[in-house]
């Protein structure tokens, strides 16, 4: 960071991508998705709409799912950006991953990694107990109950993730088989 | 998106300095906070800057008790953690159910309290910058009065807009005892949230009652206890991730039949967060029932203006409103 007194046009930020500590310069207006596709070369990460309506972009930043066209690069020096290359590779798919291969929760792949990115985190949220739209009243108002996953809770929890091939039902199937395996062998989501 | 610059604040006292040393010098600011609106906007030239000044890493993030069950929520507290936050779904139910009923997972991971309060209208003309709109480009005209009128307002327009405020939050907080904290020049200033946000008039291009360079630092939310009873409805187009075409919050006391005390917010049908005031105080010593209930809002609605296209939000409203206080009112039995 080089802009403790005015403002700059250009700085260097460092971010860890994947696990990976990268550096780069860059001019302040660019997003975090055009970093990471256009500086970085990781390309999973997807340009939908570039305003933040269609959920393509997701990524994890310090573990919390984010749309990053929405996200300026500048602020997020130091930060920890997991993208749908660092759940899985083609050799060694994350168990989520696999599921939406097994339950053909895709069609043409395109929103696929920001999918798979928000449900990674979207799980997560589930097992620390935070609530949803869908959520009854009285669940809502007290804070030890326990997430029940259901199909319903999946759809509401990942409405920020659009597919124009419609294949909703599969990507519901794959999250749900991914939450009760791990559920059934104790992993952690 | 136009150039700017970029710098990170330090302190809310370095944010008002850094703002003040643009003004001097003729430079337009803009704080950035959670950015999912304001990206957008730089990005579609709805808004331009000169500086950006990052306040999203200042220390305004905790959620703290007051005095008589009362809540402290830092201006920069993210709306994802608010809503799970144990404190807020026990004492203020409706406003973590307002802030789940808004946006997307993702959305409500980034967006910040204060953001949330000062988001810019969806009116689709806003947002189009091939059509005139007098809150984008004051005087250029209004498209949304002549125009497509399916998400108009129905109270407090003017000649010059007719567009809705788009917050969740905001309707829930328009039903409760709430403070907005500010920082300027001159120090530290308490808003009532009634008087954060304005109607038209002949200035729609002013959202709020907020100076230029003011921060906002908290939103304190007062008793009163009742409000454990609350509740958010939303309708809308679609089952999740949409705006409301109209937004019931409301909270509801009841005493042996009696309404002792109640709070009514609506979302969708003004330029800034209604509180349904007159049905309010139809409600207040009279009885708990579902025909109060329609009767009461249906005194609201006298002050309704609709347009050819928006009339449904008055019938939306006039079923949701009772619903909501019936169920709560279930909920006391």
């Amino acid at each position: 960071m080089d802009h403790a007194v005015g403002g700059t046009s250009h700085l260097s930020t460092k971010l860890v991508v994947n696990g990976h500590p990268q550096e780069l310069r860059h001019d302040v207006r660019v997003t975090l998705l055009d970093a990471l596709r256009d500086h970085l070369g990781v390309t999973s990460v997807k340009k939908g709409c570039d305003h933040g309506q269609c959920g393509a972009c997701t990524v994890l930043v310090d573990g919390r799912r984010v749309v990053s066209c929405l996200s300026l690069t500048a602020s997020l020096d130091g930060a920890e950006v997991v993208t749908a290359e660092g759940l899985g590779t083609p050799d060694e798919l994350s168990d989520l991953q696999q599921a939406f291969v097994d339950r053909d929760g895709l069609q043409c792949g395109y929103c696929t990694p920001g999918q798979v990115c928000s449900a990674q985190a979207m799980l997560a949220e589930v097992a620390a107990g935070m609530p949803s739209h869908v959520t009854e009243p009285g669940a809502l108002t007290d804070p030890d109950t326990a997430v029940e996953l259901t199909d319903e809770e999946i759809r509401e929890r990942m409405s920020g993730n659009l597919c124009r091939c419609g294949a909703y039902v599969n990507i519901v199937a794959a999250i749900r088989d991914t939450a009760a395996r791990r559920a059934g062998t104790g992993a952690q989501p | 998106m136009r150039p700017f610059t970029y710098e990170r604040a330090t302190s809310v006292a370095d944010a008002l300095r850094r703002t003040a040393g643009a003004s001097r010098e003729g430079e337009r600011t803009a704080y950035l906070a959670g950015g999912t609106n304001l990206i957008d906007h730089l990005r579609l030239g709805i808004r331009e800057t000169d500086r950006l000044i990052d306040v999203s890493h200042l220390d305004l993030t905790e959620v703290t008790e007051l005095e008589e069950g009362g809540l402290r929520i830092g201006a920069l507290a993210r709306n994802a953690d608010v809503a799970a936050h144990p404190l807020v779904r026990r004492t203020f139910p409706v406003v973590s159910a307002a802030m789940l009923a808004g946006a997307s997972g993702q959305l409500r991971n980034m967006a910040t309290m204060g953001g949330n309060l000062l988001q810019r209208t969806r009116c689709v003309y806003f947002q189009d910058l091939s059509t005139p709109c007098n809150k984008r480009d004051p005087g250029s005209g209004c498209s949304a009065i002549e125009g497509l009128g399916t998400y108009n307002a129905l109270i407090g327009t003017s000649d010059s807009c007719v567009a809705v405020h788009p917050s969740d939050l905001c309707v829930a907080l328009a039903a409760l005892d709430v403070t907005v904290v500010v920082e300027g020049p001159l120090g530290e200033r308490r808003i009532d949230f009634a008087d954060l946000h304005r109607l038209p008039g002949d200035r729609p291009e002013r959202d709020t009652t907020l100076e230029r360079s003011e921060l906002i630092t908290a939103i304190e939310i007062a008793g009163p206890g009742f409000a454990r009873r609350s509740r958010y409805r939303k309708l809308r187009e679609r089952a999740s991730y949409a705006f409301a075409t109209v937004s019931v919050a409301a909270a509801l006391e009841v005493r042996d039949g009696q309404v002792a005390d109640v709070r009514i917010g609506l979302g969708g049908v003004s330029h800034k967060p209604h509180r349904a005031l007159r049905a309010e105080e139809v409600l207040r010593g009279g009885p708990a029932t579902h025909e109060a209930y329609a009767a009461a809002i249906a005194v609201e609605m006298e002050q309704a203006r609709p347009g050819p296209d928006n009339g449904y939000k008055v019938t939306q409203l006039r079923r949701a409103v009772p619903a909501v206080l019936s169920a709560l009112t279930e909920e006391t039995a």
